[in-house]
């Protein structure tokens, strides 16, 4: 592709995948495949998705943290294989070093660029002037509240003059009116052109957020993280979030994160082979209980943003709970409306022993990993076996972390359903009724 | 703001000395002054066989003191540099580190005055002509008994930068060198400079036992404290001995209020936590310092060195990212596991022919196997010791602990004690056994944990103070009787903390040995079965083989007994018993 020097990109993406390694060589783990993205002067552009859509290693990718396995980064034409002046970032942690003061945090980035002392505090008290960190240039960052955190981690970004900011969720640690002030301000200096910035690319879970400052959202599907639609936003700012042009855009975004990607034939087979390694969403039962109570007591039927906004859920954590209720039959989704079905009716209608064989009952039919541990337990001859065993098993498809994870959380569910034990010393999964031996 | 800022540089240039000063100065100077006098000392001749003058005069005690500290400051000097690069090494190169960890796990079992025995010839040789040469042995023995420590903390806080801070520095585009000084070094400060503090605390120990040596039948004695005391025991001379004790006791006072606390709380402002904790330490020393104006102008030196250095190193080349955080992948991890296994069965069993064929030509079998039953030995009374401690220290631990301004006070006293060289007192065990003709076998055996039975108490004081009140408050509430208060919540809530001062005391323990099995009072000399007899009496007799084999069966119980003894259960305690 030819880059016209001119032209207002600033930042493309060609067909940049990651995959990791996992112990079977077929079975590479898809964190981020073929995706395509241009980043143009003078635009916020927001990249929504669920947890495990591969926005943060992408963000890190543009960075030049992480190299991509497939792929290149050109940012104005040129290949990006390292970190480079011209791009900064914000984290969602702050990540400010706890040893130096503000202005020592600020003046980070001077100092690597090899900046004269006198010059360097100049440009940081500069900055921290503009972002509103005044007085507080000997500070610990132990001594700041969030808020002003994060205001030292934007101060720190910007005092090398970006082209391009990133910010990796850089609200999300943050309290709601915290984090509407920081990013108030953010979008003053950001509309003043107060700073150099030329482009912002924002990754969040948040869709109010998103919409709040983008230009452009980018909606990620997850596992494998790759793009599912873009969304323009033509408002104006400030936008005001209970206008209805913006709710609009809200309950269209639902629906098209809800709305699943027909897969493809190759990955149907996946499916299929993976079977015992499909990657369980990390959710307590209790959680899901109380999605399921909730949606009952709005007659079997509810929209997602309404569920996000009565349970205070960010999509972060609403979707996993979604999937595992979708997963175990228990809802459907359809748009951005979830409905129970009858045996999700039944689940809340039953009491606490009824609800445990129910749900062990789904489990065994909708989870083959699950059904597959029983199985396993039973066949042999003390009903007992490592967890090594399924570990070994999981690691051909999964990393060891991500094996380790959704056996966790089969164990749990298992535990719930009294399927079968887990003991946390020996490791040692089983069909012994915990504590019964010792009544005996 | 520029204008406010100008304003206060103003100030600060042209402002008199503030009363702080006035205190600073003469303590700056007086400490520059008497290190330069001391290390012009230890490059004066010496030939083997010299008679280094030693004076039982009281009025020399000062510049003793001071020459020993000396050595402990040099040691400390050699064993930062130790730490910075061997544990670096250890952490950023995989392969590196997996044979650089495994050597520190074995050095840190050898007994610390077994490393005096063997390189102190090599010492005198090396500097031929110099005192440098016993200087050297002694420092080094020091350097071995602090450096493993601080390389394995440093290594350790390596291991557990956060992966966003190493992100900043590389989005950011840190050089090696700033990253190295602005982020690894700081964040393992405040473990590192706890560990050195400790190892210092444990190496007044062994700069006083390092200090007076006879070794084949040569005694050296450098000009300090240790050497005081050995002339004094040669001497019969008591009234010497109390001199020593509390010149020793006035030294380690020192610096425990001068160094050990000022640097303890410094530190603390690198602790990696958001939040401010509770209880920071203080010291009246640092805020001198901080509160003075010229030892402040002073920093502007190391800040220009600073830059000066960044200029300089700008070219190292900095990865991305380092890859410790990076998991080999299963195949070429089994691969390597294999090939690494190889290598150092390989090596392991060359060194141990090469060992054995030394000692063998010396040795016959029925000696090592006595020397298997003399480690046994020493094992059952460092066993049986830290039993009787464990039973004395643990229930004053936690009564203590459990009364929050009681253990507050108590802990720098139980620091303070665990540093004064224990082996001050030994002269006069010496004299209460010979006096009531007590058994040596039994009674020499105190000597052993006289000084490290501190880290029980110390860790047993912190791990009870740690005990969530919550808990406490849900255990009274639920009416736990004493003794299910015990075995529910005390005993599981101190345990962690308690394998660490165990262990440590255990070590700690095994070290004393060398020069508590072996102990005299002018021609006196009382002697208790066991390996670290063995060792010091052929230390005496310079029998080289035979030292060598000593050292090995010694390093080899401390290796099988942490192994499978303390290690399990600090997995044990950390696994089941951590508060989090």
């Amino acid at each position: 592709m030819v880059t016209d020097p001119h032209s207002n990109v600033l930042m493309q993406l060609h067909n940049v995948s990651k995959s990791f390694a996992a112990a079977d060589q077929r079975g590479r783990l898809n964190v981020l495949e073929g995706v395509n993205l241009e980043l143009r002067q003078g635009e916020i552009v927001a990249i929504l998705g669920k947890s495990g859509c591969g926005k943060s290693t992408l963000l890190r990718i543009m960075c030049g943290l992480i190299k991509p396995t497939q792929g290149e980064v050109l940012y104005r034409g040129k290949r990006v294989t390292k970190p480079i002046p011209g791009l900064s970032m914000v984290f969602q942690t702050f990540a400010l070093f706890p040893w130096l003061n503000v202005l020592q945090n600020v003046e980070l980035g001077l100092e690597a660029q090899g900046i004269e002392p006198i010059e360097r505090r100049r440009r940081a008290l500069e900055v921290i002037d503009m972002i509103g960190l005044d007085g507080f240039e000997s500070a610990f960052p132990k001594e700041l509240s969030g808020g002003m955190r994060q205001r030292v981690g934007f101060a720190r970004a910007l005092v090398v003059n970006p082209d391009i900011l990133l910010m990796d969720e850089a609200f999300s640690a943050l309290d709601v009116p915290t984090s509407e002030t920081l990013r108030t301000d953010l979008l003053d200096l950001w509309i003043e052109k107060l700073i150099p910035t030329q482009s912002i690319l924002m990754v969040s879970h948040n869709i109010e957020e998103a919409l709040l400052m983008a230009d452009r959202i980018i909606i990620f599907d997850s596992n494998p993280g790759r793009l599912k639609a873009e969304i323009t936003v033509p408002l104006k700012h400030p936008r005001d979030r209970e206008s209805l042009a913006f709710r609009q855009f809200v309950d269209r975004i639902y629906s098209v994160m809800t709305t699943a990607i027909a897969p493809s034939e190759g990955e149907l087979a996946r499916i299929g082979r993976v079977g015992i390694a499909h990657r369980l969403p990390g959710v307590y039962t209790a959680q899901m209980a109380g999605l399921l109570e909730e949606i009952q007591h709005t007659q079997g039927r509810a929209e997602l943003p309404d569920l996000a906004e009565a349970m205070h859920l960010e999509i972060d954590d609403l979707f996993p709970i979604v999937d595992a209720l979708e997963l175990l039959d228990f809802a459907k989704v359809a748009g951005r409306t979830i409905t129970l079905t009858m045996h999700g009716i039944a689940f809340v209608e039953a009491d606490i022993l009824r609800r445990k064989e129910i749900f062990g009952e789904h489990l065994l039919k909708h989870v083959p990993l699950a059904g597959h541990i029983r199985r396993v337990l039973d066949e042999r001859p003390l009903q007992r076996a490592p967890e090594q065993r399924f570990l070994r098993e999981l690691e051909d498809y999964l990393s060891e972390e991500e094996a380790e994870r959704v056996l966790s959380v089969v164990v749990d569910w298992g535990r719930y359903a009294e399927l079968f034990a887990y003991d946390y010393n020996s490791g040692i999964l089983s069909t012994e009724n915990p504590g019964e031996d010792i009544v005996q | 703001m520029r204008l406010n800022l100008t304003g206060s540089a103003f100030r600060d240039n042209f402002d008199l000395p503030n009363v702080w000063d006035v205190l600073a100065i003469p303590l700056v100077l007086g400490a520059l002054f008497l290190t330069a006098w001391g290390s012009h000392q230890m490059i004066a001749p010496y030939h083997p066989g010299d008679l280094l003058p030693i004076s039982l005069d009281p009025a020399n005690l000062p510049q003793y003191a001071m020459r020993t500290t000396l050595r402990m400051a040099a040691a400390m000097v050699l064993s930062l540099l130790f730490t910075f690069t061997y544990a670096t090494l250890a952490a950023k190169s995989a392969r590196a580190g997996m044979v650089l960890i495994p050597i520190l796990d074995v050095l840190q079992s050898v007994p610390i005055l077994g490393f005096l025995s063997i390189t102190v010839m090599g010492f005198i040789a090396l500097f031929h002509g110099s005192m440098l040469g016993p200087e050297a042995a002694s420092i080094f023995a020091i350097f071995t008994s602090q450096a493993w420590n601080m390389a394995f903390s440093f290594y350790h806080s390596l291991r557990m930068i956060p992966p966003e801070l190493y992100h900043v520095s590389d989005v950011f585009q840190l050089s090696a060198w700033q990253r190295f000084w602005k982020l690894e070094v700081p964040f393992g400060l405040p473990s590192l400079t706890w560990n050195a503090m400790m190892s210092v605390s444990g190496g007044w120990f062994f700069v006083v036992a390092s200090e007076a040596i006879s070794v084949a039948n040569q005694n050296i004695m450098l000009p300090g404290i240790g050497s005081y005391i050995a002339l004094a025991i040669q001497s019969k001379n008591l009234t010497a001995i109390g001199y020593a004790i509390i010149t020793m006791f006035l030294v380690i006072l020192l610096y425990d209020q001068l160094i050990f606390r000022p640097l303890v709380a410094w530190s603390d402002k690198f602790k990696f936590e958001l939040s401010e904790s509770q209880e920071a330490p203080t010291s009246w020393v640092l805020i001198l310092i901080q509160r003075t104006r010229v030892l402040r102008r002073l920093l502007a030196l190391p800040a220009w060195l600073w830059e000066t250095s960044v200029k300089l190193f700008a070219h190292f080349p900095s990865n991305p990212l380092p890859p410790i955080k990076l998991k080999i992948t299963k195949k070429e991890g089994r691969l390597l596991d294999k090939l690494w296994a190889v290598a150092l069965i390989t090596v392991s069993v060359a060194a141990t022919l090469y060992l054995a064929r030394f000692v063998l030509s010396e040795v016959s079998y029925t000696e090592i196997g006595k020397v298997f039953l003399l480690g046994l030995a020493t094992a059952a009374r460092v066993f049986v010791l830290i039993i009787l401690a464990t039973l004395f220290w643990v229930p004053i631990g936690v009564w203590i602990g459990m009364r929050p301004g009681m253990a507050q006070r108590a802990q720098p006293l139980v620091l303070f004690l665990s540093a004064f060289p224990a082996n001050l007192l030994f002269p006069l065990a010496v004299l209460f056994i010979a006096t009531y003709h007590l058994n040596v076998e039994i009674w020499l055996s105190p000597l052993m944990i006289l000084g490290t039975q501190w880290y029980i108490l110390f860790n047993v004081i912190a791990g009870a103070s740690a005990i969530p009140n919550d808990l406490r408050e849900a255990a009274n509430n639920l009416g736990l009787s004493r003794t299910q208060m015990w075995k529910r919540l005390i005993l599981p809530g101190i345990f962690p903390a308690y394998v660490t001062g165990g262990l440590t005391a255990s070590g700690g323990a095994w070290n004393a040995s060398v020069v508590a099995e072996v102990v005299s009072w002018g021609s006196t000399t009382l002697t208790a079965t066991g390996i670290g007899a063995y060792i010091a009496q052929q230390t005496q007799s310079g029998d080289h083989a035979r030292i060598a084999l000593g050292i090995a069966v010694m390093s080899l119980y401390v290796i099988v007994i942490n192994h499978l003894l303390w290690k399990r259960l600090y997995k044990f305690s950390q696994e089941r018993l951590g508060l989090e």
